[in-house]
């Protein structure tokens, strides 16, 4: 069954148009990231799915309309808005303690384990704690927590890079498992580029890029080429080329990876760069209609 | 932590059961501490009292062998001195009630307003607690939990206040009888004292409603908010109508509660014993049941917002 299932999913905010129908398909057991610039929709997707917006279009969570039944789906889905939201006069063992209160599918245990291998004190406030220290007492509640789908909306924002890598870490290990859905929203592509397993590029409210990580890596190559053979590397028509050190690096979209070799070192592209080269696209696309 | 290790007997386990209304209630509690302040106050209208009490004895021999009176000047003299004897009792009590109304407006202004400013309210949306039990969870507080916080401290700042009282009294050889034949029993007071609270809590039910909703809806200044409107429309009639409606009806509304710890429910002079109370003034009042309905249609309303609602 799909977790997420949304066809022609739109929203407006007055005159401005947040969403311009998405169709998205999330399958069960998937780590989708949702990546744009601001403003793209992500985070606009991503209320609408937890059931925090009205919108129009079809929509479909775990089998749900989410503004419906918001309340049951609340049982079955969790989501980390962004680092700052615990309040701050909430004390870490009272935070468990509501937790365990009111979902009925918290394991405590597996809460409690967690934040022994922090150094939270369970007598702090969220006000005492450092920002990763709020995040990693939020990752905590959350992963304590047996949701099929689990949402994640810039959820390492404002967090150093050892934190931000070890959130990852323990989502991956301590939580992932086939049975459930990831989808996280971030500005940080490279580093969750290795633990996604697809991936949705959205850009101005709709949908520019829907793939798996294996179709991306097999249609997406990147080639290091010295100056001699530029020009040929150029008739490949790269999608993107930038300069680094005097060598040249190109991104194409379905060019045969044995043509490629010959000119120089393929490899597959980060994200990052593929997103660049797509909005990229995308902006001249837009200015040459305007025109 | 010592039942950590143990597995679940079943493959999948039973989902826990839960207690959305209870833990709610205790988050309120936690964030804020609305029995303080009362009992702040009444342990000062304790001490007030304590460093008072050396006269008491003089106060209660005046009153005790005051002649019947033959001029004017001595019926005024003489209530002034029943006066100085009851008024730390009732002060008391007032006081402890004002600083619980108080604690509760700004509760309701706050209340569905702070969680948008902190963005905490996209935390609590993570959890499958209703829109519905969050509002009334929220309202219970100043409806419920505030009303017994006064009578626990006001019961406990009286029971002490009267117990101190004959002490003194008896060592000092005045007869306590002629202040304790002036208060209510202990068993009415506290009785008295209940039953106007609820009677309270229903007839301020709509102000809660009220600052509530202008607490979900309001983006800011959630005060101005709240007391502007009424207002202005009471000075916008009697500018433009030279007349008095709305504010007769808010100050009715105000203060007409405090009627139910008053002898037949009339607002005369206060409860002495049990007998005297009557509930007949306020269940006639179409005023007391349309504050009601007020209430619950700003509930409503509260939860229909909170589901809209995002954070500031």
């Amino acid at each position: 069954m799909a977790s997420i299932e949304a066809r022609g999913l739109a929203k407006s905010y007055g005159r401005t148009v947040a969403l311009a129908g998405v169709d998205l398909t999330v399958q069960e057991g998937r780590i989708l990231g949702l990546i744009g610039p601001n403003g793209a929709g992500k985070s606009t997707t991503l209320q609408a799915v937890l059931g925090l917006i009205p919108y129009q279009g079809q929509l479909k969570v775990l089998g749900r309309d989410p503004w419906a039944h918001r309340d049951a789906l609340m049982t079955e889905v969790c989501f980390i808005a962004d680092v700052a939201v615990l309040p701050r006069w909430l004390k870490v063992a009272d935070a468990v303690d509501y937790v365990a209160g009111v979902h009925p599918r918290f394991d405590r245990a597996k809460a409690e384990a967690f934040l022994a291998k922090t150094t939270i004190k369970r007598t702090s406030r969220v006000g005492q704690l450092s920002k990763g220290m709020v995040a990693q007492l939020h990752l905590a509640l959350v992963m304590a927590i047996d949701a099929k789908l689990l949402v994640l909306d810039e959820p390492t924002l404002g967090l150093d890079i050892l934190y931000r890598k070890s959130f990852y870490d323990s989502l991956l290990n301590d939580y992932f498992d086939h049975s459930r859905t990831i989808v996280v929203s971030t500005h940080q592509v490279e580093e969750i580029q290795h633990i996604l397993t697809d991936v949705v590029f959205i850009d101005k409210g709709r949908i520019v890029l829907d793939c798996s990580m294996e179709a991306f890596e097999g249609r997406y190559a990147e080639v290091m080429v010295g100056s001699d053979n530029i020009e040929a590397a150029r008739a490949l028509k790269p999608i993107l080329e930038r300069q680094i050190f005097g060598r040249h690096i190109l991104l194409f979209d379905g060019a045969d990876r044995g043509r490629l070799a010959a000119l120089g070192e393929v490899r597959t592209p980060g994200l990052a760069d593929l997103f660049v080269a797509m909005m990229g696209e995308a902006a001249d696309a837009r200015t040459g209609a305007a025109a | 932590m010592t039942d950590a290790a143990t597995p679940p007997a079943a493959a999948t386990p039973a989902p826990a059961r839960t207690r959305p209304f209870y833990w709610s209630v205790r988050r309120e509690l936690w964030e804020h501490r609305v029995y303080l302040a009362p009992a702040i106050v009444g342990a000062i209208a304790l001490v007030g009292f304590l460093l008072g009490l050396h006269g008491l004895p003089d106060t209660v021999q005046a009153v005790a062998h005051a002649p019947n009176p033959a001029t004017h000047a001595d019926v005024a003299r003489q209530r002034g001195q029943l006066f100085v004897m009851l008024a730390p009792f009732g002060f008391g009590a007032g006081a402890v009630l004002l600083t619980a109304l108080i604690v509760g407006i700004f509760y309701s202004l706050g209340s569905l307003h702070n969680e948008r400013r902190d963005r905490s309210v996209l935390f609590w949306k993570s959890l499958p607690v209703s829109d519905r039990t969050t509002v009334l969870s929220k309202a219970f507080i100043p409806l419920a939990v505030l009303p017994v916080v006064v009578l626990a401290v006001v019961v406990t700042v009286l029971a002490i206040m009267v117990g101190l009282a004959s002490v003194v009294l008896t060592s000092s050889g005045v007869a306590p009888e002629t202040l304790l034949s002036r208060l209510p029993t202990f068993g009415a007071m506290t009785l008295g004292v209940a039953y106007a609270l609820v009677i309270l809590s229903l007839w301020y039910a709509p102000i809660v409603g009220w600052l509530m909703l202008v607490s979900v809806w309001a983006r800011r200044m959630t005060f101005l908010w709240a007391v502007a409107p009424p207002f202005g429309l009471c000075l916008l009639e009697m500018l433009a109508l030279r007349t008095v409606h709305v504010w007769n009806f808010l100050h009715e509304r105000l203060i007409g509660g405090f009627a139910a710890y008053t002898v037949g429910g009339l607002g005369k002079a206060p409860l002495h014993d049990l007998s005297q109370i009557d509930v007949t003034p306020f269940l006639t009042d179409p005023g007391f049941w349309g504050g009601l309905v007020f209430a619950a249609v700003a509930f409503e309303a509260c939860v229909r917002l909170r589901r809209r609602r995002e954070p500031i």
